[in-house]
């Protein structure tokens, strides 16, 4: 008798439910990949401690040697380029968790279960932007510490951090994809350098455009990292710096790497077995 | 009985080849489990029971057949399937940062339950399967038994109608299998249907109203489990002698007791047969009259080792020549 009427039981959710399904199960995985991070005392610690290392290395070893246009610190010019590289290591992490996830078993059973199929990398990627945040806090703390100073506005300042970490977002996808192809979670990382070190350092990140060789200008002109950061320096930075055409091509840029990494993770995801 | 909307999962004819190192994992598998009732799947190691239970899940697709789960096609239909069925791996798919009583809210949470409710089930489930105390506790400090309870209990968080057990009792104690073995009883006596994979011939015995015996991808017997062991026998006399050679030239002498030929495995032949005590004591005479001196001599249940060697014949069976000479 029971398995008669809940024979009958399953039937196509409507589209609105499906809508909302789709959000409330990217949330059970967001809470739960990011209760899982509080757990790690360790990857907390050291999540932590890596940004505050980039900015007192840069800032005291590296920071002297090198000239900036503009007439500003150094310290003010390498400030985002550091966060930069620290939301990318933190979006590189989506490729670790998921390719932990595929390890342990447990994308096996979210496939059996009625939840979004979205919602694995979702909920991966949005706890990887959060974890994000923290770290742009601390980096924060810790530039203000050694002599970095906000020259526009912090509303400005807030924007530009924002722009950092929705585009080390739109990278998460792209990890995510790598973290399902590789075959075990230390894999995934070393799978994951050689899109992520060019990309930080052929990059307007660390250095002026000038003070790269002439061919690998224009591939540091235009690179994601490279234009994200003039975008978040005319917000952090300005003056000299602030352009609102760099702004629009980093929005573009993210737009184009969402448009392209959101249906190449999935597609990935898919087809996971 | 045998009409259609009585068969709770229905598969037919599932092949399944995994490209990489070239394995036919399911060659033609068809089954159907009754509702309300359990079918439990044997088979030895790399059999394809596990990839049997992944496709009827909605994990992975079949490369050609089909499968139903209460009407609903298992690829067509996935999401639907997906809401009408709880799976237990074969590896406690659980993640080791939560707790036990957040693992089963996640997974009660991604079934779509409500918060509240998922709250009281969990308490629920974890009292059924002896982790009240363990609950708070992070699964990295569980043990492998604890985790596997904890697994099956998150199984059955959103009371699914079919459950998929996949060697749900391997690594588990005789206590905690017995109470295993209870609560899936209790279940099925609610309506529930289950399809379970095994290695103990003895579990299924006790759960399983019919059984699939499979190997390297097909179906080599099906039935009762009563129906199996009459085709096989019903107990097995293993004899023990001094040495391989000589249990060589006992299993030729003792050959004709038996329907099935004698296994022999090292020192000891075993025999399957319909009368245990009465064949033991011919045997007992057999040996003493080749003067053949003798180690030991047990009478056993039939175990899924000797349903496996007798249907698929995967041991070394004894060959008429197979003395060595003394
Ligand atoms: N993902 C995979 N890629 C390649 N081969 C696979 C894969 N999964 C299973 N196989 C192969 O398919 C066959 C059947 O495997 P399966 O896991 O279904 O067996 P099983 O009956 O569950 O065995 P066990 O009792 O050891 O759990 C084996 O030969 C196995 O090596
Ligand atoms: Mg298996």
């Amino acid at each position: 008798m029971t398995t008669i009427t809940v024979a009958t039981r399953p039937t196509e959710a409507p589209a609105g439910h499906r809508l909302r399904f789709m959000f409330a199960d990217m949330i059970t995985v967001t809470w739960r990949n990011l209760l899982a991070l509080t757990r790690i005392p360790e990857a907390l610690f050291f999540t932590t401690l890596q940004p505050i290392m980039f900015v007192l290395l840069f800032r005291y070893v590296f920071g002297g040697a090198i000239p900036i246009p503009g007439g500003i610190p150094y310290v003010d010019y390498m400030m985002p380029g550091i966060f930069v590289q620290a939301v990318m290591f933190g979006a590189v992490g989506t490729s670790v968790g998921l390719a932990e996830d595929l390890q342990k078993g447990l994308i096996e059973r979210f496939r059996a279960l009625p939840m979004a199929r979205s919602a694995v990398l979702a909920g991966r990627t949005t706890a990887d932007a959060v974890r994000n945040v923290f770290v742009v806090l601390i980096m924060t703390g810790v530039a203000f510490a050694v002599g970095f100073r906000i020259n526009t506005t912090v509303v400005d300042y807030v924007l530009g951090a924002a722009l950092l970490v929705a585009f080390a977002y739109s990278m998460s996808w792209g990890f995510a994809a790598i973290g399902l192809a590789a075959p075990n979670s230390e894999t995934a990382q070393v799978m994951a350098f050689p899109i992520l070190i060019p990309l930080t350092f052929a990059s307007t990140a660390f250095v002026p455009i000038q003070a790269l060789p002439g061919w690998l200008q224009v591939f540091a002109r235009h690179q994601p990292v490279s234009v994200v950061i003039n975008g978040a320096r005319s917000l952090m930075v300005g003056g000299y710096y602030h352009s609102t055409s760099s702004l629009w091509y980093a929005l573009l840029w993210i737009a184009a790497l969402l448009i392209v990494l959101v249906p190449l993770g999935v597609w990935r995801y898919r087809k996971t077995s | 009985m045998g009409a259609n909307s009585s068969i709770a999962v229905d598969a037919h004819d599932l092949v399944k080849v995994f490209p990489r190192g070239h394995v036919r994992a399911l060659d033609g598998v068809s089954l159907e489990v009754e509702a309300g009732t359990i079918l439990g799947l044997l088979g030895p190691n790399g059999a394809g029971k596990t990839t049997a239970v992944r496709i009827l899940s909605t994990i992975i697709g079949p490369d050609s057949g089909h499968a139903t789960i209460l009407g609903h096609d298992v690829v067509k239909e996935a999401d639907t399937v997906r809401r009408i069925i709880g799976l237990a791996g074969q590896n406690a798919a659980v993640d080791d940062y939560l707790t036990g009583r957040e693992n089963i809210r996640m997974v009660g949470r991604l079934s779509h339950m409500s918060w509240k409710s998922v709250g009281a089930r969990a308490d629920e489930l974890l009292e059924t399967f002896g982790l009240t105390d363990a609950g708070n506790r992070v699964l990295k400090t569980y043990s492998g038994g604890m985790r596997r309870r904890l697994d099956l209990a998150a199984a059955l968080v959103a009371q699914p109608p079919i459950l998929f057990l996949d060697e749900p009792t391997t690594g588990l104690d005789p206590q905690s299998r017995q109470d295993l073995w209870r609560v899936i009883e209790g279940l099925v006596a609610e309506g529930t249907t289950v399809l379970l994979t095994t290695q103990y011939l003895e579990e299924a015995d006790r759960l399983a109203r019919d059984i699939v015996v499979i190997d390297h991808g097909r179906v080599i017997a099906q039935g009762t489990p009563a129906q199996l062991k009459a085709d096989l026998g019903t107990s097995v006399v293993s004899v023990t002698l001094a040495d391989a050679g000589t249990a060589q030239r006992a299993a030729v002498l003792l050959a004709p007791l038996s329907a099935q030929p004698p296994l022999v495995e090292g020192a000891t032949v075993d025999l399957t047969v319909d009368d245990g005590p009465k064949v033991a004591v011919e045997v007992l005479r057999s040996l003493d009259s080749a003067a053949l001196s003798l180690a030991g001599l047990a009478l056993r249940e039939p175990s899924l080792d000797d349903v496996f060697l007798t249907l698929t014949g995967h041991k070394a069976e004894v060959a008429n020549d197979g003395g060595t000479p003394a």
